[in-house]
Order: C-alpha cells, then structure tokens, then sequence
C-alpha cells in the first residue's frame, strides 16, 4: 500500500490564464513509433521517405517488387501513425493507382493486420511485410477490387498481363491506371 | 474527547453544514489512515485550500460536481469541450431545456456556484490539450469523468509528465497529482485511483479497455451481412469518395448522420439487409454507449469519495482499481492494478548523462558516449527531443532519407543544437525493448548561445 503524503503541505502555484504551454515529455505513441522507426528492418525491394525528419508519425513507404506479377512497378503508401499507437493500427492508403484485388481504386488496402486483426505487439515492420506480401500473394478471396479479382480468379494469364497493361499506363476496361513502372 | 474547534467556528456555516463531515475528520478512530490527525483543521484545508479538477461536465461530471461540491470541496473547476444537447437531460441533471446549445462546463459551473453558495466552481470551456503543465500544476486532486480512451492516455501523460525524480531517481511527492478515474458504460462502471508514477496508470492497463470493433475492409466492400457493414462501408470508402461536405465527418452535425443514413440504406436494400435506423448509424459512427443515470451516480460517489479521503487523509484510499456492475443484481469487486514494468509512460524514469562542456560536446560525441558507456552500451541509436513542444530528430542511422537531413547535427555541439540543461532526450536502440529517456546533466552551466 502505498502511503499517501499529506496533500496540506503542497503548496500549488499556477497560472490559470497560461494557455498551451507545451508538454515537456513525448507521448506514448511517440515513443512506441521512434523505436519502430529506429528498428525498421526494411527488405530490399523497400524504402521509406520522411518528408520531414522531425515527423516520424507520417511517412511514406515506397515498394518496388523483384518478383510476381507486379515486377518493375513503384507503389507508395503513406502511413499515418495516430496518437493512440500502437493501440490502433496506423491509417494505410496507397497513393499509386494500382490494379490489385486487395487494393481499390481509392487507395483502400485490405489487409487484416490494417484492421480487423492489428495488436499492439506488431509493429510498422509488420506491416511493410504484410503489403509487400500483397503483391507476392495477391489474394482474391477478399476482394476490395471485385474485377481484378474475378479476373485473377477465372483466368491467370489474363490477370498478368492487365497488371502489366496497367504499370505500363493504360486502361484496363473504363478506368485508366497511370504508369508507375521504375 | 477533546476536540478543537477553534478554527471552524469562525465559519458557522461550515460547522453546521458540515456535521456529518466533522464526525469523520475530526475525531480519531482504529481504521484511519497512518497519515491522518484528527482536526478541524482537515475540513478548513478542503474549503480553503484544496484545488481539485474534475474533467468532463457529462453524465459522471454532473455527478461529481454535485457530490464534491456538498462535500465540503470549494475551489473546484471543471473542463468540457462540449455543448449541451436535449439527448442529455435525462441524466446531467445541471441542464436544463434552455441550456441546450450551451457549454456544459459554463452551465454545470453557474448551476453550482447558484446552488452551493460557499463553493467556487470555475469553468473552462475547451479541450483538455488546450491547456498545458502550468495550467495542470495548480491542483491538488483531478477526477476525471470521461467518456475517451484518447482523453485519459493525455491526461495521464500530463500529469506523468508532472512528476519530478530527483537525481537518484527518487520522486519528489510535492509534484505528484493523484488522478481518481470513474467510467461507466450501460450497467457496468469503474472507479479507480492512480498515484503517477506509484501505481498502475492508465497506460499500464491499456489493455482492460474494451477494443474498437472492426470490420474486414474486404467485408465490407463485398459481402455486406450486417447493417452496421453497411455504415462502415459508407463511413470509411464512400465519405471519403465523395465528400458530400466537403469536412471532415463530424458525428455531431445531423446533415452528416443524415447523408450516411440515407447511402447506408441505399447499400443495405441492395445486399436484403434489413435492421438500419437512424438510431443505430448514430451509434456506430459516434460510437455510442447506453449511459445509466444510476451507474453514473454510484461511480461518482466512490470517485468524489476517494477524492475526500486523498484529501483528508480520513482513510486508506482504493487500493486501487474497482469494478461494478449491476446489470444483474449488484456486483463489485476491487483490485489491486499493477504497474507494468515496462510502461511507456510511467516506467521511464529519465536516466541522468552527465556532459563536460555543452560547447565542446558534439552530438556525435554523445553518441559515442551511449555506445560506450558500460550502463547504456548501444548499438545504433536513434535520437529525439522536443523542443518548446515539438518533436525534432536528432539523428537516426538506420532510415536513410533521416539520416541524410540529420547527420549535419552529429558535428554540431549540445550547445548549438540548443539543448538546454536538463534536456530530455529520447534514445531508441536494438538494444533495449523500448525508447529510452536520458536527461542531459551538464556539469558546466554556461551555454553559449551562438
């Protein structure tokens, strides 16, 4: 048990007009993200960019598969870490118009660890390899683009060749895709 | 027994009013606290010179402004940042219908002060984050009646951030500010006494709040089966497509509830979902939680009691979490809520690091010196400060596009850099498991300012 020293002894000073004076310690979240930041360990197809070194909480990572379908291509996805961290998961758009089941055209990525399955004890490493395994593994059972899924179901050579239609910058039935190859 | 009364009876009103008060405060017994004296002096302490906060004017606010304030407390202000609404008068009984529209804190306050002669309540109508340490060194107690996870971390880190340790690492009791936290929700409810850097704090226990419920995006896109699906999918992927508003959404603007309603349904009758109303797109966009006037009124009385007892000394206080629940039959229980050792933000207590000269020491040599040192023995650490509030890089080796805008700094001096005595400095390394603090200890005072 703790035993409480007298409060009548303290003597309170303060300023109640003072206002926003700045807080002297980091936030939690600050520091959770300066240790992911610190630690990333990113695999070789990937690179991050912080436009302002002083900013750790918004980032962009930028992707360019070796492998797979999407070879060749450059994807960016900006990461917004909020002030909850690491207790909701970072908000992930992709800025690249991408012609992916998993991606939609507004930049909405499905990936579970984003949503649904996020816990505290994974980190933004966890994340760079769960998107860099979308374009591995891209995984038509959870579609957020429905027709690049149907496509990639019924007919895999198809599908291959409208990614590379698209990296190329074309349209693939009536939306145009911009070019995003390396 | 003899008894002194000297000092209350000057203030008839208050030995009167107070009789009940004066039995436990002034008279010794076998379950008072170690601490505690038995003396009128302890009532004229909570109506001269107790300074308590109570943080949110809501449902658990109303509550306790009126339980503190007949409790003898005096000097009491109160924080909301929101406005009365008709959906609230069931409950905050310190509104009435022509309040609606107004602040909450200002009407809560006015209501009080009419009500309670002898007690000043102060209102201030904002954000907690609109104020800073000076505003929250003032008190002696903070009761916070809130409804956010999000709020509760920030004032528990305010209020962390308040406490000083001295140089072996021992705190200074003079700046610690008891936080007692009540929450309710339906029939269920807590009460719970955090000593900053002596017990649990919110952070320690993060994990006792209940998660946010998500939804697979990919659910939602496809193969809508709720009717919450639904709203998700419009709140997430269409208002951003659209943005009927051209705002950010704001749950509290019925036109944005309105147009959300109407798409979701829209999506629903597509898919054959049936169940949407108004009420419940309401709920899930402000995620709202039933409020029991009755819980809100049990919660706040344990919280404004363990304020009177922190206050008093009367009586062991909380030790230190409770629990109730009377959905079904009445139901508490309370528990002792550890610290969690490794807490970012109450197990890091700043490590000194001791500095010849801030003029001739360069970042780099610091470096050098946590890599070195036999306590801290880094690898490859990544440095961060604030400065007047804002969070500055320092130098980070292992991000490439960081390292190349901060290693100018690495031969630039402390000094320079504008790190002040005392400096705190947030060190990530691979070799720790968390961001470490470090205060800069300088042991040449004068810094030249170039």
């Amino acid at each position: 048990m703790i035993k409480l020293f007298s409060l009548k002894q303290q003597k309170k000073d303060g300023d109640t007009n003072s206002k926003s004076g700045p807080q002297k310690k980091a936030s939690a979240a600050q520091l959770r993200i300066q240790r992911d930041i610190n630690e990333l360990n990113l695999p070789k197809t990937c690179t991050t960019d912080f436009p302002d070194p002083d900013d750790l909480l918004n980032f962009k990572l930028i992707i360019c598969p070796d492998e797979g379908f999407y070879k060749g291509g450059r994807f960016v996805f900006n990461f917004r870490v909020g002030p909850n961290y690491p207790h909701e998961p970072p908000k992930v758009k992709c800025e690249t118009q991408v012609y992916h089941p998993n991606i939609d055209l507004e930049g909405n990525v499905c990936l579970n660890i984003l949503r649904e399955d996020w816990k505290p004890v994974l980190t933004i490493n966890s994340i760079v390899y769960g998107l860099q395994y979308l374009f591995l593994e891209p995984n038509p059972e959870d579609p957020l683009n429905k027709e690049a899924a149907d496509v990639l179901q019924s007919n895999r050579r198809l599908f291959e060749h409208n990614v590379a239609k698209a990296m190329r910058g074309n349209y693939i039935g009536s939306t145009f895709f911009e070019r995003c190859l390396k | 027994m003899e008894v002194n009364n000297s000092s209350v009876e000057h203030l008839p009103q208050l030995s009167k009013r107070f009789g009940h008060l004066r039995k436990i405060t002034e008279r010794p017994g076998p379950f008072c606290h170690a601490n505690f004296s038995a003396s009128p002096e302890n009532l004229e302490f909570l109506s001269t010179t107790c300074k308590i906060l109570i943080i949110g004017a809501g449902g658990l606010g109303c509550e306790l402004l009126k339980d503190v304030a007949l409790m003898g407390f005096n000097d009491i202000h109160v924080i909301d940042m929101d406005t009365i609404e008709l959906s609230n008068l069931n409950r905050q009984f310190l509104f009435r219908k022509n309040d609606i529209g107004f602040s909450k804190a200002e009407r809560a306050a006015a209501f009080i002060n009419a009500r309670v002669p002898t007690c000043h309540v102060t209102p201030h109508f904002c954000k907690i984050q609109d104020y800073g340490e000076e505003f929250y060194r003032q008190f002696h107690i903070i009761i916070c009646g809130l409804d956010s996870v999000v709020a509760r971390r920030w004032i528990n880190g305010m209020v962390l951030s308040l406490v000083k340790y001295d140089d072996d690492g021992s705190i200074e009791q003079e700046s610690v500010i008891p936080i007692i936290d009540g929450g309710t929700e339906g029939f269920k409810g807590n009460a719970r006494i955090i000593i900053p850097g002596l017990s649990a704090c919110i952070d320690c226990t993060l994990d006792l709040f209940p998660p946010q419920v998500t939804y697979p995006l990919c659910t939602l896109a496809n193969t809508p089966r709720l009717p919450e699906h639904c709203i998700e999918y419009v709140r997430v992927i269409q208002w951003e497509k659209e943005n009927p508003f051209k705002a950010p959404l704001d749950g509290d603007d019925p036109q944005h509830i309105l147009w959300i309603y109407e798409k979701s349904l829209e999506r629903a009758s597509q898919f054959n979902i049936s169940g949407l109303s108004y009420r419940l797109v309401q709920g899930v966009i402000k995620h709202i939680i039933p409020a029991v006037a009755s819980t809100n009124a049990v919660i706040a009385a344990a919280c404004a009691t363990e304020a009177f007892k922190v206050a008093t000394n009367c009586y062991e206080f909380l030790n230190n979490y409770m629990v109730f629940n009377d959905g079904d039959g009445i139901y508490t229980y309370t528990y002792a809520a550890e610290r969690k050792p490794d807490c970012l933000a109450c197990s890091n207590i700043p490590r000194s690091v001791s500095i010849e000269d801030p003029n001739t020491t360069t970042l780099e040599d610091l470096i050098k010196q946590l890599c070195e040192d036999q306590e801290f023995q880094m690898k490859s650490p990544g440095l961060t400060t604030l400065i007047d509030g804002k969070s500055k890089t320092l130098y980070m080796s292992t991000v490439k596009s960081i390292e190349e805008r901060t290693k100018c700094n690495l031969t630039c001096s402390l000094g320079e850099l504008g790190l002040k005595d005392g400096q705190e400095i947030m060190v990530a390394d691979p070799t720790t498991p968390n961001t470490i603090i470090i205060k800069l200890k300088y042991n040449t005072n004068e810094v030249e300012m170039k």
